[in-house]
């Protein structure tokens, strides 16, 4: 049966190894965010031989770009994005060590290889419910590529941020076992 | 003629942007608790919830329903007895999105399609005018979300294809999509016109009312077909199985040529946010 793990970044192997599809996963301590062009920019960083705005390993990645903070507040609205058009980025980032990423949607067949190969996990969270989940960032600082602008890396202080496990390190997928249970056609 | 100052234009269309985004509509609200109760899946029913909680969250503590606050679709029907003074349209239009998105801590999600440099103020705003009879000015502020936009496709179907052609291609792309564009979705079909009609007709079916049934009891009916063959995909809220894919289905028609079959698939997402204000 699905269980709640409450886990604190950075993560071992031995944190993400106990994980199966369906268990929700209560992330607390420091996660980084990066979408499309912030990815763009890692990669292209590794490739030239540079160094990267933060240690990779053990580290979860969140797929977000925020929106901005009122005055006095931590964060904007900080909902999941899709995270397929990250998929030509992150298996090289989890050969440096990621051991998480947070997003929502379907992953790609050399995502879910990566992660079985070096263990990782795919965590889901709400789509759209940006202003719930902003309730669980305490802390928010951008570390990397300002001029992006809500594409840039921000260090982000979390407690007990809402996740399900989509993809874990076996390569089982969520989303395929809990659709199956529910479909009643035969179209395609 | 009527004289309506395009100043007015701006103020109008910075507290759509606003409100859109804050506030969802009483017909989404009543859609997802609706959803909260039919839904089966114990995990898409906690969706449900956790969507109520995140709108009532949104309008109390003044934090965007999504971060992705969205492309500014912006419709402006223009009574044709109207005096656009003071100004361009477009201009004022485009005003009213740039204030509107940095006075209401909206994100800024518009860029170079090549460089991907920020535009820095959500401009430009994409702008449909139509001239309909009447001396006053309607507009719809429309923020749609991206990761729903690229689950949108358009087909170009032959007319042997028919309805049960247009019906496959609609399920397929709500099965391609997937968990993709945020499920539980409602779904925006244009069938007819030409390649742009089509698709400007499925983004105009979001506009109604959640869940009205097209008035012509025949696409009514077409609509009723495709929500429920939508909803045996078992996509679910958020993908991740359940009854509730979509909560619902519009589908707008008008004749095509008599070579063609278009038909255009507008996906949006739970956040459906549209703003109307008539000067």
């Amino acid at each position: 049966m699905a269980k709640t793990v409450k886990l604190t970044a950075p993560l071992t192997d031995q944190d993400v190894l106990q994980l199966n599809i369906g268990d929700t996963v209560l992330v607390s301590g420091v996660i980084y965010t990066a979408r499309d062009a912030a990815h763009k920019r890692l990669v292209d960083l590794l490739a030239a031989g540079e160094p990267l705005p933060m240690d990779l390993a053990g580290q979860i990645m969140y797929y977000v770009g925020p929106s901005p903070a009122r005055p006095g507040r931590v964060i904007g609205a900080a909902g999941p994005t899709t995270s397929y058009r990250m998929d030509s980025y992150a298996p090289i980032l989890i050969k440096l060590g990621l051991k998480a990423m947070i997003g929502k949607g379907k992953r790609g067949v050399e995502v879910i290889e990566a992660m079985k190969a070096h263990k990782a996990v795919y965590l889901g969270a709400t789509g759209g419910a940006g202003a719930l989940i902003s309730q669980r960032i305490k802390a928010a600082e951008v570390i990397a590529f300002p001029e992006l602008g809500p594409e840039a890396v921000h260090r982000l202080e979390v407690e007990d941020f809402p996740t399900m496990v989509i993809n874990d390190c076996q390569g089982h997928d969520l989303y395929e076992h809990g659709v199956r249970e529910y479909r009643r056609t035969t179209a395609r | 003629m009527r004289q309506i100052e395009v100043a007015q234009v701006t103020q109008a269309v910075k507290a759509a942007a606003i409100a859109a985004n804050y506030e969802p509509g009483a017909d989404l609200l009543a859609a997802l608790a609706r959803g909260a109760e039919a839904e089966e899946s114990p995990i898409g029913k906690e969706i449900f919830r956790q969507l109520l909680e995140n709108a009532r969250i949104a309008k109390e503590e003044r934090i965007p329903m999504c971060q992705d606050c969205g492309l500014a679709v912006v419709f402006a029907e223009i009574g044709q007895d109207v005096h656009l003074v003071g100004g361009d349209l477009d201009q004022a239009i485009n005003a009213g999105i740039r204030q509107g998105y940095a006075e209401g801590f909206l994100r800024k999600s518009l860029c170079h399609p090549l460089t991907r440099a920020n535009t820095g103020d959500n401009t430009p705003a994409v702008i449909h005018t139509e001239i309909v009879p009447g001396d006053r000015l309607k507009l719809t502020v429309v923020p749609k979300g991206g990761g729903s936009e690229n689950m949108s496709r358009l087909f170009m179907l032959k007319p042997a294809d028919g309805l049960a052609g247009i019906k496959a291609r609609v399920v397929i792309t709500v099965e391609e999509a997937g968990p993709n564009p945020c499920p539980p979705l409602i779904v925006g079909v244009g069938i007819g016109g030409n390649f742009e009609r089509a698709a400007l007709l499925a983004k105009k079916s979001l506009l109604r009312e959640l869940g009205q049934a097209n008035p012509d009891p025949e696409v009514a009916a077409i609509e009723r077909q495709l929500l429920a063959e939508v909803n045996d995909l078992g996509i679910g809220p958020q993908g991740l199985g359940g009854r509730i894919t979509a909560m619902a289905v519009h589908v707008l028609m008008q004749p095509c040529h008599i070579a063609s079959l278009p038909v255009a698939v507008n996906i949006q997402c739970h956040a459906s946010r549209h703003q109307e204000v008539v000067l």
